[in-house]
């Protein structure tokens, strides 16, 4: 155990020998002590009072400018970090001003990483919107050109590809999860096939195509394109997924029923089956469904070994197969003539992606929230 | 390790039953596919881009050999997903403090798992974005970067006007690895031990300073490893890069301007489709590189993870 030593960590202000320990827990929420021991404070609704201020002033000085509501924005959030500090700085004291200047770097910094969110799915939501349609749901691009044509042939392929991906990878990463949690002895060959695992997550996708290519290309020869190549591919990016997520899992169940089961005579696979894996069930359904969402939207490896054609294709083992996030690609980059109607089917195919990854998202979440095993202790 | 996973794993002179072997024998079958398929990515792209090195300038973009074909490549990897690193970390490391620290507790399990939406979003999808949305936008101000900052070699531009340029991919890619940084870091920060944290404040820290005493000595190697993670991550994305970058393979520090490096797996995916004969072995060649780059950055991230603990996702 090393834990960190406090005394070799000091602060770099240590000369400030301040007569009395300020109260400083949360100095937003408290309201001002009155006695007179302790220092004067900033009131509680001072942060609240320069943000209107702030917000007053900026949106006047942009007006003036014609400024747009981003540089609203920035301007705002400058004249508060400015502001408050300074005001704590006269009032209270330079650490309590650092404090609260660091507070609102903090939160301006979350604020921007969700402004693509909002951004982003405000975009796809008012461009794809008007594409949905039931014939855009039903159609394949067959002999379409222009106007009109659908997803339904990307759809499938989607659908058919991930859930091949899913078959190949949920039994292999399940059943080396139990084999880390339950046989591994949390051994050489166990810690070894843990590491890589984690080293797997980071694959980049498109050297995963790159590998089913080369691979299907021995028994298929050059140029191969077939819609199992990508479910080999996506099952190379999400079986590391499954393993992580299973094993958490299997770990959380407790060794009480392991050693209920073994007290009673029950064999060690029979254990693993019908008390270890029934208990973890909601957990794992968590897992593969968020690993699904997760190669769901992968583009890169069906872009190399999947191909991109107009047709319905239910052959995963023959020929070109489309998928929604290759169909997005190409209606948006080679949109053809007029490139109006391409853009909005892909705008519109986007839309749809979204939702279904959306869902898998919601669904792993209820799963895991509703069927959770109650903790006994 | 917690108690629970305290497994009893030998109970001791059990009978061995058929039923046992065969489970546990698949079982480990399973463990050793996976590590199959590892060795497997290596053994086929090794194998598929050796006959890469005899590739003459047809196959090579006008390039002398591999070595001079793949190196603007990599720099423009390199490049681009430094840049990102550079957007992301701070942003990520704002995000995470916010969900551990920052938020009210109520708040912060929602607040987390909105970020996590940001990872749920396709990467193609980030792509349109970036292309249609985010870099038209970003005209204005590369166009100011360039007029007032040109004496810096980033922003010497001219600016280009469809925005789509290396530091818009960096923007996109720095979005993208946002989420994977916040999840470990913000996993990390909650980690550290409470009575650390109190004692601090109790000494009169203020709630900076608490982090700065306890918070971030405890997860250092924590972060480190995060942001090695969002770069392998960053390294390897292809799809963002692809459709925000237009490229023109030069080797060049100017993040602003229409002529900008491509990356190894922008430059796949964009020339596989209409790639025959030995310039599909150059590519997956280029692949190879990317996969032993991103590999090694995993490798030590999770060196460094798995020092001190091994439960980040």
């Amino acid at each position: 155990m090393s834990s960190p030593h406090l005394k070799t960590n000091r602060p770099t202000e240590p000369t400030e020998a301040s007569p009395m320990p300020a109260t400083v827990t949360e100095p937003e929420t408290r309201a001002p002590d009155r006695m007179s021991m302790h220092r004067s404070r900033l009131p509680h609704w001072a942060p609240w009072l320069v943000a209107v201020v702030a917000a007053a002033l900026s949106a006047l000085l942009s007006l003036t400018l014609g400024w747009s509501v981003a540089g609203w924005a920035v301007l705002a959030v400058v004249v508060y970090a400015v502001a408050l500090p300074g005001w704590s700085r006269v009032v209270e004291n330079s650490r309590t001003a650092l404090d609260r200047l660091v507070t609102t770097l903090v939160w301006s910094a979350f604020a921007v990483a969700l402004v693509p969110l909002v951004s982003l799915v405000t975009k796809v939501l008012v461009e794809g919107a008007p594409a949905l349609s039931a014939e855009f749901l039903t159609f394949s691009m067959r002999n379409v050109v222009g106007e009109g044509g659908g997803i339904y042939h990307a759809i499938i392929g989607t659908l058919l590809i991930t859930l091949a991906a899913t078959l190949i990878s949920v039994p292999v990463g399940l059943m080396s999860a139990i084999y880390l949690t339950e046989y591994g002895n949390n051994g050489r060959t166990a810690r070894t096939i843990t590491f890589l695992v984690d080293v797997m997550t980071g694959i980049p996708s498109i050297v995963a195509g790159l590998f089913a290519y080369a691979l299907f290309v021995l028994f298929f020869g050059e140029g191969v394109r077939l819609g199992f190549g990508g479910a080999v591919a996506l099952s190379l990016l999400m079986m590391p997924i499954v393993v992580r997520s299973c094993e958490e899992m299997l770990k959380l169940v407790p060794a009480d029923l392991r050693e209920a089961s073994y007290a009673l005579g029950v064999p060690k696979w029979r254990t693993i089956t019908k008390v270890v894996l029934p208990t973890s069930l909601a957990g794992i359904i968590t897992g593969v469904t968020l690993a699904v969402a997760r190669v769901i939207g992968e583009t890169a490896p069906l872009l190399i070994i999947a191909g991109s054609t107009d047709s319905v294709n239910m052959n995963l083992f023959a020929e070109r197969m489309m998928t929604l996030p290759v169909f997005i690609y190409y209606s948006y980059t080679q949109p053809g003539v007029p490139a109006e109607f391409g853009q909005e089917r892909a705008w519109g195919a986007a839309l749809v992606l979204i939702v279904i990854v959306m869902a898998l998202n919601l669904l792993a979440r209820a799963v895991g929230h509703y069927f959770a095993p109650k903790s006994g202790h | 390790m917690t108690a629970t996973t305290a497994v009893p794993n030998n109970p001791p002179r059990v009978k061995q039953r058929p039923g046992d072997r065969v489970f546990a024998a698949t079982t480990r079958a399973a463990g050793y596919v996976i590590l199959i398929a590892l060795a497997g990515v290596a053994i086929f792209l090794t194998a598929k881009g050796l006959p890469a090195l005899g590739a003459d300038r047809n196959d090579l973009a006008g390039a002398a050999n591999l070595a001079a074909y793949v190196w603007p490549l990599l720099f423009g990897t390199l490049l681009a997903a430094l840049l990102a690193i550079l957007i992301a970390t701070p942003l990520a490391l704002g995000a995470a403090l916010v969900i551990s620290h920052y938020a009210p507790r109520r708040l912060a399990t929602p607040l987390g798992y909105v970020v996590d939406l940001l990872a749920a979003i396709p990467s193609v999808v980030y792509g349109l974005w970036g292309l249609a949305f985010l870099g038209p936008r970003l005209f204005p101000v590369y166009d100011w970067l360039a007029d007032n900052l040109g004496f810096i070699p980033f922003f010497r531009g001219p600016a280009s006007a469809s925005g789509r340029t290396i530091l818009t991919a960096a923007i996109v890619l720095a979005i993208m690895i946002l989420p994977i940084i916040t999840a470990i870091t913000r996993e990390i920060f909650a980690q550290t031990p409470r009575l650390h944290q109190e004692a601090a404040l109790a000494l009169g820290a203020t709630r900076w300073e608490m982090l700065r005493l306890a918070v971030f000595p405890y997860g250092r190697s924590g972060i480190v490893s995060a942001v090695m993670l969002g770069l392998g991550r960053a390294l390897g994305e292809t799809m963002a890069v692809a459709m925000v970058l237009s490229a023109s393979g030069v080797v060049s520090l100017n993040l602003i301007s229409s002529s900008n490096p491509s990356t190894i797996a922008a430059n796949i995916a964009l020339g596989f489709s209409e790639a025959t004969g030995l310039r599909v072995n150059v590519l997956i060649a280029t692949g190879l590189v990317l996969f032993v780059v991103t590999f090694f950055v995993n490798f030590a991230a999770r060196a460094i993870v798995g020092r001190r603990d091994r439960r980040m996702a």
